[in-house]
């Protein structure tokens, strides 16, 4: 216990009451409950013994969205790699990629160079990100008196994870300070909001900026780069379900899609969401620890299997996007990542276990209106939940009242 | 004809949905907000007032306001008249009226329903969304039945968005909201949420 003990002798003092430091207790405290479970516990009234408390949570979902985050990054190098070499694309002049120059070249074969040149990009948005929900995180918990909250340490990884590689710092400063401050510390902070900041930020970035982040094109970090996202090729009829794209048939895009690319990862896109099978292990370790709902994300899976079938069944000789197959819709865009991560956000999702079935369903079934019927966005996985965010007070207030309706009849009997 | 029917009301609740798209009705929508019980008896209300005043207000725009509206008299002088500067005058007058009548109506006949509804009934009279409900069906050509069916959307859309609203600030009576904001601030942030989220409509095309 050598560093519990350096913590307490060293560190600890300064920060308590009568310490040099006593005014930034709360930025000790966040430290200290992070690396270990606070021994306090609840002195009065039932309580559960258990280890796990909200950080542990919160880490667990940070270790379950880690695998995400790594593969998404080799991808960001990957796909900027390849098109640089295979198709003689240029990198984005400026201090990143005269890094990578400098140390690896940009060969697609390469692992190293790969992971060097998604680090170029990724990095600085990770530390953006949580150097701005720190700021805003102990600003809010320094001057309203309350703990530095734990749940910034998932909204700041989920975060990253749907931004394009080559979004501009401040505008990812922005997103990030927008979603930390009107969509969760106005409210009073983790536990009190009810939208998912990660996806509040998002949408404002959506909408404040338009031209670099509705995915009308798809984003690869190099200069000049542009083409179709695979989603927008298939609104425009471009998509041959059984066979995908190989060789170079997307013209602009370039790159193999087929669907086994989409459900291993290795197509362009955001950088967290491109693999859907990586997706499923961090859905796994959020079953297995059963941090995560699995009624939610079963709702949500059969919210959109059911239209998406009806869709193939109909048919439409004038939009394509009525043949798309529910296992594309399952593996393409943001589906799987918001599945898995945003959906579930045990904050703003629905309480009650009926509601978490209607709120998954309504989810899933509007990403698949959404990306079949509404021309104005390729992908609607981010807005549908918002959606769903939005009706969950409502469709747990109906489950309540059906419950005490149902108990009171029982009563009379 | 039912397939354009079906979007008309589609489009009137989800995308160009009056509260939440157009802002309108914004004063009811925040004071009346807190309990999603009452929400949901000034929902059915807005509901009923606009499926009733819209398609009124279309008969008087196409029978006496409209120019050359008048050429059922078979008076000469009428034949050509265009009163449509009176619009906006006859159609408040024209939802007053029919609030009052409908108050009337409901503590006649339905007590039990006028009670619950209690001062939201009058209250609706000076309800944005009701004007701008007949407004929008002026300035878009609706026919009479479209006008019932567009009544009826916007006033369903609106009772969704207030019955949304209410479950939400249920929800969030108990969070830590910083002094200056408590109350109308923090609900003016909750609709800007809000109408973020419906976005997701906005292009719907139908």
């Amino acid at each position: 216990m050598g560093l519990r003990k350096f913590i307490d002798e060293r560190i600890a003092p300064h920060f308590h009451e009568g310490g040099k430091l006593q005014r930034y207790y709360v930025f000790y405290e966040m430290f200290d409950t992070m690396l270990y479970s606070p021994a306090s516990t609840t002195r009065a009234g039932p309580h559960v013994r258990d280890g796990i408390d909200l950080k542990r949570v919160m880490i667990t979902v940070w270790f379950a969205a880690l695998p995400a985050l790594l593969v998404g990054m080799y991808n960001v190098g990957y796909q900027a790699n390849l098109q640089i070499t295979a198709f003689g694309y240029d990198p984005i002049p400026g201090w990143r990629t005269d890094l990578v120059a400098l140390y690896t070249g940009f060969d697609h074969t390469s692992a190293v160079a790969n992971v060097l040149h998604g680090a170029v990009y990724y990095v600085p948005i990770f530390v953006v990100t949580y150097l701005a929900g720190f700021l805003w995180e102990g600003l809010f918990a320094w001057k309203r008196g309350h703990e530095v909250n734990e749940g910034f340490f998932v909204t700041g990884i989920l975060f990253t994870l749907i931004l394009p590689p080559t979004i501009p710092l401040w505008q990812v400063f922005l997103g990030i300070s927008f979603g930390v401050v009107v969509g969760k510390e106005v409210f009073g902070g983790t536990g009190k909001n009810f939208l998912n900041p990660a996806l509040v930020g998002r949408a404002f970035l959506f909408f404040a900026y338009p031209a670099e982040m509705t995915g009308d094109t798809v984003w690869t970090a190099v200069d000049g780069f542009s083409g179709a996202t695979p989603l927008a090729m298939a609104a425009a009829g471009e998509l041959d379900y059984t066979a995908g794209l190989t060789g170079v048939a997307g013209t602009s895009a370039g790159v193999d899609l087929t669907w086994m690319h989409t459900a291993f990862g290795g197509i362009q896109g955001s950088i967290g969401e491109t693999s859907a099978v990586v997706i499923a292990l961090g859905a796994a370790i959020l079953l297995i620890t059963k941090i995560a709902s699995w009624r939610i994300m079963l709702g949500m899976f059969l919210g959109m299997f059911v239209p998406a079938v009806l869709f193939n069944l109909v048919g439409s000789d004038t939009n394509p996007m009525f043949a798309m197959p529910w296992y594309w819709h399952l593996t393409l865009g943001g589906f799987a990542f918001g599945l898995v991560y945003m959906a579930t956000d045990p904050v703003s999702a629905a309480m009650t276990n009926t509601g978490k079935w209607i709120f998954g369903v309504l989810i899933g079934v509007l990403v698949v209106l959404i990306r079949v019927i509404n021309p104005a966005f390729p992908e609607g996985v981010m807005l549908a939940i918002l959606f769903g965010n939005l009706c969950a007070p409502l469709i747990d207030h109906f489950v309540v009242q059906a419950n005490i309706r149902r108990r009171m009849r029982r009563k009379e009997v | 004809m039912f397939e354009h029917y079906l979007s008309l009301f589609i489009r009137a609740v989800f995308v160009e949905n009056m509260a939440l798209a157009f802002f309108l009705g914004m004063c009811t929508f925040l004071a009346i907000s807190k309990k999603v019980q009452t929400a949901l008896g000034l929902g059915v209300a807005v509901v009923v007032v606009l499926t009733i005043t819209v398609p009124v207000n279309n008969l008087i725009l196409h029978h006496l306001l409209d120019e050359g509206a008048l050429a059922w008299t078979g008076i000469p002088a009428l034949q050509s008249l265009d009163m449509r500067f009176l619009g906006l005058l006859c159609y408040i007058g024209v939802i007053a009226a029919i609030v009052q009548i409908l108050e009337m109506t409901l503590d006649r006949y339905v007590p039990a329903l006028y009670n619950a509804l209690g001062i939201f009934l009058p209250l609706i009279t000076v309800n944005c969304a009701i004007l701008g409900a007949s407004l929008f069906m002026v300035e878009r050509h609706y026919s009479l039945g479209e006008s019932v069916v567009f009544g009826f959307g916007a006033g369903v859309g609106w009772a969704l968005a207030i019955v949304l609203l209410a479950a939400i600030r249920e929800k969030l009576k108990y969070s830590d909201v910083p002094a200056g904001l408590q109350g109308l601030g923090i609900t003016f942030i909750i609709v800007g949420l809000m109408s973020l989220g419906f976005m997701s409509f906005a292009g719907v095309q139908l």
